[in-house]
């Protein structure tokens, strides 16, 4: 990618950030924003994953889960700040990726959705069963990071639907720019080579595995901190973050907007998040809906959104 | 002694709603190469549509033979939609549009029918047999029994008939198939069909022991997929002793280990076998062409 592609779209996104709260007409849209954040947060790692690497995860949402239950019980049961809590939730991620990725990334194709799905399902297992430390099925409270308080010491005054929202938007920004970078390295080419063909990498000289450990175990932190962001600006945290529906809700945002496009892939983060909100009204349809646009996109525009409609734009030219 | 022979009735009865489900999963896979995530809502709609079929006065066996007939047709539907049009598509986009196919069917059946918990008279009354110390329901016998039918159906169709070798065909690779005279599309009609109308009948025996909702089916489905892959992906026997090997760990484990992990046993099962032999107790060793 050139450079200047890659400034752009950081670009594009830093004013979508910086400019749209210019027309909300409330602060529920705040809310709703900073939620679109930590999807398109945890999407770019899908990217990272699926995109460049062009492998499969069913379960990223037990990464979301670890980094979500690190901000809910690090602070209380080892008296570590919460934002130390996160940094903790994304390196035992980090960890348990690198360990599960080992073994799972030998598999292929369907073998490797389905372990990674088994994955995903006994993290959220484990978070609804261990009832003493997790509380369950009915969820913990998460305790805030007083970052809003330190704020409005220095006479910054945000309600906590701003704060997540400029907090949330700044990390999404931090994480596309990793993400942009990555692509541009001499790591991402392989990651794109080895997309492309596994033997003709390998026979090239490059190292297969530790290349796709490195993606999933990059991918599992995205997922982690989104997962952290998540439970401290909701401040409260069920077993639901890491299980099936949420990892795959995931992956559908990063294909539907366009896997192979960190920009793409937070376009998918944005419809599936206002999906439902739009759908309030007709509650009864959400699932159905979600399902059809699942199908008719993939059928219809297998690229993803973005990417397809980009080609679109561009005409035959490319 | 007793114990545990009531944890074996108890899990084979399990394991072989599981193998049914596994049964379905490998004749989409024998086909198409797809993995079917919605195999499960087969599964659901099988019971649902019975119960409500009965509901409406309908005699029990015409209300199972409407809803077979109706979860084959919806199969069929699935493969002329959705999977079809997608031919030649990467795998990720395959596997997303199954499971939001198998979303669509789940919010559809939550609006058509209900949210609620259904049950079916048992087939052959409720009085338990006693054998070897334990019990077992004449229902169990039924999803048993209905099991090895399926099953032995399938393995002389695959193996005795030319429609079912034409399907192997088809799998194995679909330009030669054709060239060789094959109506290919046609083969995938009969296996969505096959394989919906196999998971429909799974759910109409099972309801009366289980009951139905309109969300079983994505539970369903892993465990038939996790049966399918212990036994080997595409292996009808490896399907049906996969179920039952299955529903056996997790009855085993809910016995005598944590009721509570009970469900975990069918991801732990995938990630062993995975690990240790992907190919499945069944299955041969593929190697990957360039």
């Amino acid at each position: 990618m050139r450079p200047s592609a890659k400034w752009t779209q950081l670009l594009i996104l830093f004013l979508l950030i910086a400019l749209l709260p210019l027309f909300f007409p409330s602060g529920y849209y705040f809310r709703v924003g900073a939620l679109i954040f930590v999807n398109g947060l945890a999407v770019i790692g899908i990217v990272i994953l699926t995109g460049y690497a062009g492998q499969i995860s069913l379960g990223h949402a037990g990464f979301a889960g670890i980094g979500a239950y690190a901000s809910a019980l690090a602070p209380g049961h080892l008296g570590l700040h919460p934002l130390l809590a996160v940094v903790l939730g994304a390196l035992v991620s980090a960890a348990v990726a690198w360990l599960v990725g080992r073994p799972i990334l030998r598999l292929k194709g369907y073998y490797l959705a389905v372990a990674s799905l088994g994955f995903g399902i006994l993290v959220a297992m484990v978070l609804g069963n261990e009832r003493a430390l997790t509380g369950g099925p009915d969820g913990m409270a998460v305790p805030d990071p007083g970052l809003r308080d330190l704020l409005k010491d220095l006479g910054l005054k945000l309600t906590g639907g701003e704060f997540w929202y400029w907090c949330c938007g700044l990390c999404l920004l931090i994480g596309a720019w990793a993400a942009l970078n990555l692509q541009a390295s001499p790591t991402g080419r392989a990651l794109r080579a080895l997309h492309g063909s596994e033997v003709a990498a390998r026979t090239v000289g490059i190292d297969v595995a530790r290349l796709k450990l490195q993606a999933f175990t990059i991918s599992a932190v995205y997922a982690s901190v989104a997962g952290s962001l998540l439970a401290m600006q909701n401040r409260f945290i069920t077993p639901d973050v890491a299980g099936f529906m949420h990892s795959i809700e995931m992956v559908t945002m990063a294909v539907l907007g366009g896997v192979g496009s960190v920009i793409g892939a937070i376009f998918g983060a944005v419809i599936l998040t206002l999906l439902p909100q739009v759908l309030t009204v007709f509650a009864d349809y959400e699932q159905m809906v979600l399902g059809a646009v699942m199908i008719l996109v993939m059928i219809f525009l297998p690229e993803g959104l973005i990417p397809s409609l980009a080609r679109k734009l561009r005409g035959r030219g490319e | 002694m007793d114990a545990l022979m009531q944890f074996v009735f108890s899990g084979v009865t399990v394991g072989a709603v599981y193998a049914l489900v596994a049964l379905g999963f490998t004749i989409i896979y024998n086909a198409s190469d797809v993995v079917n995530f919605a195999q499960g809502e087969f599964v659901m709609l099988g019971g649902m549509i019975t119960v409500f079929a009965h509901l409406a006065g309908l005699p029990l066996p015409l209300a199972a033979l409407g809803a077979i007939l109706a979860t084959a047709a919806l199969g069929v539907a699935l493969n002329r939609l959705a999977i079809e049009p997608a031919r030649g598509a990467p795998v990720v986009s395959v596997i997303i549009i199954t499971i939001g196919a198998s979303i669509l069917i789940r919010g559809a059946a939550q609006l058509i029918f209900d949210k609620q918990l259904h049950g079916l008279p048992a087939f052959s009354g409720d009085d338990p047999i006693r054998v070897m110390g334990a019990t077992i329901l004449p229902q169990s016998l039924w999803v048993i029994g209905g099991a090895l039918a399926v099953f032995v159906g399938l393995w002389a169709f695959f193996t005795r008939t030319l429609t079912g070798k034409a399907v192997l065909a088809t799998s194995n690779n679909r330009t030669a198939a054709q060239l060789v005279g094959i109506n290919t599309g046609w083969v995938m009609t009969l296996a969505f069909g096959l394989s919906a109308a196999i998971g429909a009948l799974a759910g109409v025996l099972v309801t009366p022991i289980t009951l139905v909702s309109y969300d079983v089916g994505v539970g369903l489905a892993l465990k038939g997929f996790a049966a399918a892959m212990l036994g080997g992906m595409g292996n009808p026997k490896g399907a049906l002793a996969g179920g039952i090997l299955l529903g056996l760990f997790e009855a085993l484990t809910a016995g005598y280990v944590s009721s509570h992990y009970k469900e975990a046993v069918a991801f732990i099962v995938i990630l062993g076998v995975l690990f240790a032999m992907p190919q499945g107790l069944f299955g041969r060793a593929g190697t990957e062409r360039v």
